[in-house]
């Protein structure tokens, strides 16, 4: 039951990721292309997901277990570091040079995109590469 | 600032948003996890005991969407994806997301949708920082080289 739920979860997203506009590159590089002419729909796809997002993670801060009554994980970061700040940058650098971040390319290539298939596998190569790079450091 | 009107898809994208929205809390709620794709790729690249199948369930669910979307959407309201970069730009594109998500901890669904919505000033830094450099790769490549 719980399976069946989270590959719902995850259809309903990818529907999400389609009907926004994410899943096309061109869409995104239009609104982050401020200098051009500029199309601001990204903005409503952040606004709409934030709006309903805020009521059901409101809802969870008022409850002790989720439905299936795993704890709930919240994120245990706060503090605002190098890594953060650094990794984010890098990744909004990718993001604009394609259009494309994680979950809309995953969607793409399952439509049969054949560069977003080499994004994603080049993406999990830059994920495998940062491991490396963890335990080099660590 | 000029507009681009003809692109602009305003309850398109508020729709698809929400449904975004709806999937983050849904997640949450249910299974008590973060809808975020890099942590969600992150743990079966490193995978922890019985902690990949609602990970891989979940994927298989987003793979199916373009064939639901077939089915269940209107033809007019799909984006066909528009790609511009080049081979070389779209493999310098994903070393460069899959390493900075993974730095960074987050990308657009677990800092910025989930992130803002549990209002977390770590994710808000997270986004502005993505997007900023977003904001400034595309003016370089469109109206600098």
């Amino acid at each position: 039951m719980q399976r069946m739920i989270e590959f719902i979860v995850g259809l309903l997203f990818g529907l999400g990721l389609l009907i926004s506009g994410m899943t096309d590159p061109g869409k995104v590089l239009g609104f982050l292309d401020l200098a051009g002419t500029w199309d601001p729909s990204l903005a409503f796809v952040m606004g709409g997901g934030v709006m309903v997002g805020l009521l059901g993670f409101g809802l969870a801060k008022k409850k002790t277990t989720s439905f299936s009554g795993q704890a709930f994980q919240w994120p245990d970061m706060t503090q605002i570091d190098r890594p953060l700040v650094l990794g984010s940058l890098m990744f909004g650098a990718g993001w604009g040079l394609a259009g494309f971040c994680p979950g809309p390319a995953l969607v793409a290539m399952a439509s049969g995109n054949d560069k977003a298939l080499v994004f994603v596998l080049a993406m999990l190569a830059g994920m495998a590469l940062f491991g490396r790079f963890k335990k080099r450091d660590n | 600032m000029q507009i681009d009107w003809i692109h602009f898809t305003p309850w398109s994208s508020l729709m698809g948003g929400i449904l975004l929205g709806i999937a983050a809390g849904a997640l949450f709620l249910n299974s008590g996890r973060i809808l975020g794709i890099t942590g969600i790729l992150e743990g079966l690249l490193t995978p922890k005991s019985d902690d990949s199948s609602w990970r891989l369930v979940f994927l298989l669910g987003m793979f199916a969407s373009p064939l639901a979307a077939k089915f269940l959407l209107p033809a007019e309201l799909l984006h066909a994806p528009r790609i511009d970069a080049n081979w070389a730009m779209v493999i310098a594109a994903g070393l460069l997301v899959g390493f900075g998500t993974r730095w960074g901890a987050g990308c657009t669904s677990g800092h910025g949708i989930c992130g803002l919505s549990r209002l977390s000033v770590r994710s808000l830094v997270a986004t502005l920082s993505f997007m900023g450099t977003g904001f400034v790769t595309v003016f370089v490549v469109r109206h600098w080289l």
